[in-house]
């Protein structure tokens, strides 16, 4: 039966069932064991932010913890995975993961293309994106965009503890390299999850709400401003779908296009920084593809093109929010051709 | 509470339902209305539906179409011609001072589901109501209890009423043996002996119709009357296609066509109702349970179990429904029927018949319960 827990919750959960599940599963990791086995420390935090807490007292040979060297690291993940394992590593800030891109983009990523369909990488890296914690710069951005860029990479940037929990375990039984973004404002966030194990198929948006006017294409985080900016937006008649992507590869440009082709209007909120990301990836397909049913520009509303500003107030002004989500619909509701 | 004044509220269609929108009144306010009349059409985010009048009277006051309420909210007040106007403006203002919505006051949600265990089998149920001779509600094929959120509170106003969810569906466990109607009807006796009720009025639908039909013919005296709801199991024809699309798709842009095959207005499919049907399929061990199932029930599009032939044996009152424009098994199923049977075919609704025409299903039902002996 479903209960309330939060995403934080569900990710663990997720964790923990396919562990139990299959023991090909592993978890690797800095501090995710966090201690644990030390001096018969049994229940130690679990990763900076808690997630992989208990699972070391439930599986000691199976939660690794690693020196803090994220190529080789990761780099041996993706490496037991074309070995037969199914890890789940972690890799704290994806803003650290420029060291193993050769292990991500130029491994994991071409192995079943360059060896003919026959090798698989079933590897999962897990990692925290996200402006809002006042981590400044470097422990700041998004950067799905640039795995999305790379064929060969699965990237999911759940919003939800349902999507989190379902998208999780999709990831681990999948056969190809995933990247698992977790926005770090998101993990207090709760919300209704099965007990049971499923899962949620890649490349399948979902409809946060229904609307004649507006299209909001978003993800993450920006699912919860675009909902903020729909409730506000509804007091004055306007109607927004509001379209979560759950996955930026696959992309489901089908309903993408489904929608757009119903409101004729398109706003794209994004949290990644606004060149060549998402937002501008959408507006080229619906350009290419549904231009004829754009009744108004397509608008992005995505951050300044500067790195996260440390400074709280600057910080606050950087992050796209519902007054820039509600303003951007009304720009493009007011458009007069 | 002022005498003579009875409130109309927002019901409670279903266990996420917190809110729903007054569509449009079927009685203009200053009309009589009788207990039990059609008189507001409720929409929810899963799907519309009637509000039938709970008294007689005149409707005195209404909602604005368009306005969503909270369930329990005030949406009308139904009062005797003689009660003033300033009497149920006094009443409206007091129920509006008192009122706390449901996600403010956990207490107000109404029943939860419970578990027990039965059969090896994990079970999860609703009740509603109290005492008299107990029913039980059993649903079809890939459905679960909510199959009977119009239903469910009016049927049970005077007794218990059990709505289950089937092993392989619902959040009951997934595992089955064969899949075959004698393994769920063994299940459906161990989940009443599992809840202390030896008897109860069964009602089932479709896939369920036929385990309802299979426990009064194979365990005399269980039963206490039986209202099969275009029922599985009196005849072989059914729609496989349907069988096949169900337990295939995985995704909403591939079932959607199949789940409005439900329903005779497809406009009644909301994207939330795709989306819980999604949700249940999606988890662990329900898409085997839906195969087993299949294979076990509908082969080739067939339906294995033909209890015809034995109706006649029935001693217990039973009613048979069907919706005439049933896609899923056809309405002749439902004609040259015994005559210790009643037989009531429901025009333009379709196979979802309990859901598109809760207040003459409602009714039936009671009706059939009111002819059983005791």
């Amino acid at each position: 039966m479903a209960r309330i827990i939060t995403f934080q919750q569900a990710i663990g959960e997720a964790l923990g069932q396919e562990m139990e599940r299959d023991e090909s599963v592993i978890v690797m990791g800095e501090d995710i064991a966090g201690g644990c086995g030390a001096d018969g420390e049994m229940d130690a935090w679990g990763g900076v932010l808690g997630v992989t807490k208990g699972l070391w007292a439930r599986f000691p040979d199976r939660v690794l913890d690693t020196p803090i060297s994220e190529s080789a690291f990761v780099g041996a993940a993706i490496g037991a995975a074309t070995a037969g394992l199914r890890p789940v590593t972690e890799l704290m800030f994806v803003d650290f993961m420029g060291v193993c891109f050769d292990q991500i983009f130029n491994q994991a990523a071409k192995f079943r293309y360059m060896f003919g369909g026959r090798a698989a990488t079933p590897v999962v890296i897990r990692t925290m994106i996200g402006a809002g914690l006042r981590a400044a710069a470097q422990h700041s951005q998004c950067l799905y965009p640039l795995f999305t860029h790379i064929p060969g990479l699965k990237c999911v940037v759940p919003s939800t503890p349902y999507d989190a929990k379902g998208l999780l375990i999709e990831a681990i039984r999948d056969d190809d390299p995933v990247m698992f973004f977790e926005h770090k404002l998101l993990y207090s966030l709760e919300g209704e999850v099965p007990e049971e194990s499923y899962t949620l198929p890649f490349g399948e948006a979902n409809y946060v709400r229904e609307g004649d006017d507006v299209t909001i294409i978003t993800l993450g985080r920006m699912v919860h401003k675009s909902t903020e900016a729909a409730d506000e937006l509804t007091k004055d008649g306007i109607g927004c779908e509001i379209i979560d992507l759950r996955t930026t590869s696959p992309l489901d440009e089908e309903t993408i296009l489904e929608s757009v082709e119903k409101t004729g209007r398109l706003v794209v909120v994004d949290e990644a920084s606004p060149r060549c990301n998402i937002a501008t990836d959408i507006s080229a397909i619906v350009a290419q593809k549904a231009f004829d049913s754009l009744k108004a520009p397509v608008k992005m509303v995505c951050p300044p093109h500067t790195p996260v500003p440390f400074s709280s107030v600057l910080e606050d002004l950087y992050i796209p929010d519902a007054g820039k989500v509600a303003g951007a619909v009304r720009d493009v509701m007011t458009h007069k051709a | 509470m002022s005498a003579g004044i009875h409130k109309l509220t927002m019901p409670k269609w279903g266990l996420s339902m917190t809110e729903g929108k007054v569509v449009a009144w079927l009685v203009d306010e200053g009309a009589e209305v009788d207990v039990g009349a059609e008189v507001v059409e409720i929409e929810t985010e899963k799907v519309s539906s009637v509000l039938e009048a709970p008294h007689s009277g005149v409707l005195r006051r209404v909602a604005d179409v368009g306005v969503s309420v909270p369930v329990a909210g005030l949406i009308g007040a139904i009062a005797d011609a003689s009660v003033s106007s300033a009497e149920l403006d006094v009443f409206v203002a007091a129920f509006q001072e008192n009122f706390v919505p449901e996600e403010i006051e956990e207490e107000a949600a109404g029943p939860a589901p419970e578990i027990v265990e039965a059969n090896g089998k994990t079970l999860r149920y609703l009740q509603r109501g109290e005492g008299g001779e107990p029913a039980i509600l059993i649903h079809g094929f890939g459905g679960d209890l909510n199959n009977w959120l119009f239903n469910h509170e009016a049927l049970s106003a005077n007794r218990s009423v059990y709505a289950l969810d089937l092993p392989g569906h619902g959040s009951s466990s997934k595992q089955l043996e064969s899949g075959s109607v004698a393994e769920l009807t063994g299940t459906l006796t161990a989940f009443m002996d599992a809840i202390g009720v030896p008897r109860a009025h069964l009602v089932g639908h479709s896939m369920g119709g036929a385990i309802a039909l299979d426990l009064a013919l194979n365990h005399p005296g269980r039963a206490l009357s039986l209202v099969l709801i275009a029922p599985a199991g009196l005849g072989p024809e059914i729609n496989g296609d349907y069988i096949e699309g169900f337990t295939t798709a995985s995704r909403r842009r591939d079932i959607k066509p199949h789940i409005e095959k439900l329903f005779a207005d497809p406009s009644a499919v909301s994207r939330q109702l795709i989306d819980d049907i999604l949700k249940y399929k999606r988890i662990d061990g329900v898409d085997s349970a839906l195969r087993t199932i299949a294979a076990a029930l509908f082969p080739q599009g067939r339906q294995a179990l033909v209890l015809r032939d034995r109706l006649a044996e029935l001693s217990v009152p039973t009613t048979i429904l069907w919706g005439g424009e049933d896609d899923i098994i056809p309405v002749s199923h439902a004609q040259d029927l015994p005559a210790n049977l009643e037989t009531q075919v429901l025009q333009g609704k379709g196979h979802m018949v309990q859901m598109e025409a809760p207040a003459e299903v409602n009714r039936s039902i009671v009706s059939c319960w009111d002819r059983s002996p005791s």
